[in-house]
């Protein structure tokens, strides 16, 4: 179905006032880039949640990498976005000032190259992403072990979404009608990993993609659902994400990552929601090899309202830090560095 | 071991007297620079232009080109677009201690025969070395005189609603090449920087439009940076249609894969021409006719007075074109 | 970063290693998650790993996409 019917029969069928979640940084950029809110209907309020991984990353996380490769020489390898995030005393882009190595790389299969090419340093590899990435994460660290790799260390700060989506329904800050399903996660973990989060909240769900015409459509179908009444857990993306996900990633994940506690930023520790590596990988767990205590500072506060702004109770633009104090080049907080960060995306694309 | 540039080739000694004799004028010299004098005096007269590039890419040797070819271009570039035939360069070398002479002589010629290509002469220069650890192989400062003729300055015409925009082809090229190849990601041939000088394309076209309001090279920053500088300058409102954007199909993967927006990534052979719509038929002729201008497109028009840039998406939409904040990836210029 | 790009694929390696088409570049990627694949297949690329093989039908209308661009 082309746009113009899509949101024609959008038109005709949306009456209530009703806010639906997005919890993918991708969703959160490609909605703003094709300026999808502009043609909604005005009852319809489109949320960003905490669909961007590094934004969700705590200050704390920050810091001790930061203090790990200072008080141990690492190098720091990894995806392009972390380099930016404020720490409390500064971004692992200070790091790099002060004459530390720094290496951004596309793929994590990159590191182990990195590795076997400077046997004299030593480095660290950041894993970041949810469930799309840790799978190449969890590769690559078999693929480490295989090849007898001893001067690379691992630091785990994947997280997954669905304890996300039930922090944020459980805190009940906004009354959500309607949530748009990551397609890329669910690719991973299928439409049979949204299950637990379906039954326990009964709220209407639809997987969607990425482009303009395949999220239109998903939000037609996820709006049908809730003026219905009768909710339901709908895969839109099929071409890529099927009922049990992808076998294989899901398995690798699991070989190398056991659930556990994670630090999400905006919304605190919440159990099982992080992915810490098994005992059996553990000569690369850099907590263990280089165990560092840092003390936990007081909270500095510097007015960020990046939790709030994930957890989708504050816009952006309603933050007094928002393009005053607070820009891409003088970033408060992870919301505003990341390029799928909301703060970002309202800045880069005027909020409009 | 290979032959290396050390640090007494530039102590202002014996070696520095002989990388210069023998390496340096044996690619550059002309009937100014062999002097060697302290400064190179020549007389001339007219509305002069002047300008200067400092160089500190990495890699320098990238597909489509090196530092010391992007090093002479990029200065020409930057008089082509404002009406100046450019006449003379300077140029200053700042050698990290043990880049190899090999290299060192694949650059000069490389500016040898981009300066040939487009008329210069290098009439004047410096060469330093620093220790190991104090630069990045090559860093090279180039400065460029030029002279613009009689109705050449397209200073001052007044930017006015219905102004197209036109850019002489695909976007994004150079700064998506230079940060594949920095990520380590294999490339075919195809995927090169579009690295070009623009004087044989910039300098016709003002002499048979005097329809030409504004012209900048959109290095970094990308495209989307110029026509906000413009936006801001003049205060005017500017509307880019997606749908008409040039864009070369490695681009458009490279810019997925990477998540980077070509209408952000730096382009070194292109130009962003504000012109008077009914000039606009003249120009895209001259330009499709052209090597550099083939794939020439109207990519926008001036909707009046402002200070935004808006993009009209593929869907329909139109939203906000801000400027880049942030570096994308450092040194890719 | 999130990004999952649909590539085809031209040539198949051993140790699930792939090349992938990038329209005038090629990626090398791993195919570890897609162990099925075989070349001309169009699969959705994230951080270098082949995460799904998409649909015949979902792979003409890249191509047709990608024709267009070549103006």
């Amino acid at each position: 179905m082309e746009i113009k019917e899509l949101l024609q029969k959008i038109k005709s069928i949306s009456k209530k006032e009703i806010n639906i979640m997005e919890f993918c940084g991708t969703h959160t950029h490609e909605i703003f880039r094709y300026g999808i809110r502009q043609i909604l209907p005005e009852n319809v309020h489109l949320l960003s949640g905490p669909g961007c991984p590094v934004c969700v990353t705590a200050e704390e996380d920050i810091d001790y990498i930061i203090a790990l490769s200072e008080e141990y020489n690492l190098g720091i390898i990894t995806f392009g976005d972390l380099v930016n995030v404020p720490g409390s005393l500064g971004s692992l882009n200070h790091l790099r000032a002060k004459g530390k190595e720094i290496k951004v790389i596309y793929s994590p299969l990159e590191a182990l190259n990195i590795a076997k090419e400077n046997p004299n340093k030593k480095y660290l590899l950041v894993g970041i992403g949810f469930e799309t990435t840790a799978p190449n994460l969890a590769y690559t660290l078999i693929k480490a072990k295989e090849e007898n790799i001893k001067n690379l260390y691992f630091l785990s700060l994947h997280k997954l979404t669905p304890p996300a989506m039930k922090a944020i329904l459980d805190m009940g800050e906004i009354k959500l009608d309607g949530i748009i399903g990551p397609g890329h996660v669910s690719t991973i973990i299928g439409r049979t990993g949204w299950k637990e989060v379906f039954e326990a909240y009964r709220i209407p769900f639809v997987i969607m993609g990425f482009k303009p015409e395949e999220i239109i459509r998903g939000i037609y179908h996820l709006i049908k659902i809730i003026e219905e009444g009768e909710p339901k857990l709908l895969n839109t993306y099929e071409k890529s994400v099927k009922e049990e996900g992808n076998k294989y990633a899901l398995e690798t994940m699991y070989k190398i990552f056991k659930k556990g506690p994670a630090n999400w930023r905006g919304l605190g520790v919440i159990e099982n929601s992080g992915l810490l590596l098994k005992e059996e990988f553990e000569e690369f767990d850099v907590r263990k090899i280089y165990p560092l205590k840092i003390e936990k500072k007081p909270e500095k506060n510097n007015f960020c309202r990046c939790g709030e702004v994930l957890r989708g109770v504050l816009k952006p633009t309603d933050c007094p830090l928002f393009g005053k104090a607070c820009t891409p080049e003088n970033p408060k907080g992870p919301c505003m560095v990341s390029s799928e960060g909301t703060c970002s995306a309202y800045y880069l694309y005027g909020g409009e | 071991m290979e032959d290396m540039i050390l640090l007494s080739h530039g102590s202002g000694g014996e070696s520095t007297r002989k990388l210069i004799e023998e390496e340096i004028l044996k690619y550059f010299g002309n009937e100014l620079l062999n002097e060697l004098y302290d400064s190179s005096i020549f007389e001339t007269s007219g509305r002069l232009a002047l300008t200067t590039d400092s160089f500190v890419i990495s890699p320098i040797f990238f597909n489509g080109g090196d530092i010391g070819k992007l090093s002479i271009y990029g200065t020409i570039n930057d008089l082509s677009v404002m009406g100046a035939k450019p006449l003379y360069l300077s140029v200053g070398f700042i050698i990290e201690e043990g880049l190899t002479l090999r290299e060192f002589r694949e650059i000069l010629k490389s500016m040898k025969l981009a300066s040939e290509e487009c008329g210069v002469k290098i009439i004047t220069g410096d060469t330093k070395v620093v220790e190991k650890g104090k630069g990045d192989k090559i860093f090279i400062n180039t400065s460029g005189l030029g002279i613009i003729e009689e109705g050449m300055d397209w200073r001052g015409r007044e930017i006015k609603e219905q102004d197209v925009v036109i850019i002489n082809g695909g976007i994004g090229e150079h700064g998506l090449c230079i940060m594949l190849q920095r990520l380590g990601i294999k490339t075919d041939a195809e995927v090169k920087s579009d690295l070009a000088p623009l004087n044989s394309l910039t300098l016709p076209l003002l002499k048979i439009s005097s329809g030409i309001k504004f012209m900048r090279d959109p290095t970094r920053g990308g495209v989307a940076g110029v026509l906000n500088e413009i936006a801001q300058k003049y205060n005017v409102e500017i509307e880019v249609n997606e749908e008409s954007l040039p864009i070369k199909s490695w681009v458009k993967s490279a810019s997925e894969i990477l998540g980077i927006d070509p209408l952000y990534s730096a382009n070194e052979g292109k130009v962003v021409i504000i012109a008077d719509k009914k000039e606009e038929e003249k120009i895209m002729n001259f330009l499709k006719a052209h090597p550099l201008g083939k794939d020439a497109k109207v990519i926008g028009e001036v909707k009046g007075k402002g200070r935004r840039v808006y993009l009209r998406t593929r869907i329909g939409t139109r939203r906000i074109l801000d400027p880049l904040k942030r570096d994308l990836l450092p040194r890719i210029c | 970063m999130c990004l999952g790009v649909p590539l085809r694929i031209v040539e198949v390696k051993e140790g699930n290693i792939a090349i992938a088409d990038m329209g005038g570049s090629t990626l090398e990627i791993s195919t570890i998650f897609t162990p099925e694949v075989k070349v001309g297949d169009y699969v959705l690329v994230h951080a270098g790993f082949s995460i799904s093989i998409l649909s015949n039908e979902e792979a003409e209308e890249i191509i047709s996409a990608l024709g267009e661009l070549e103006r």
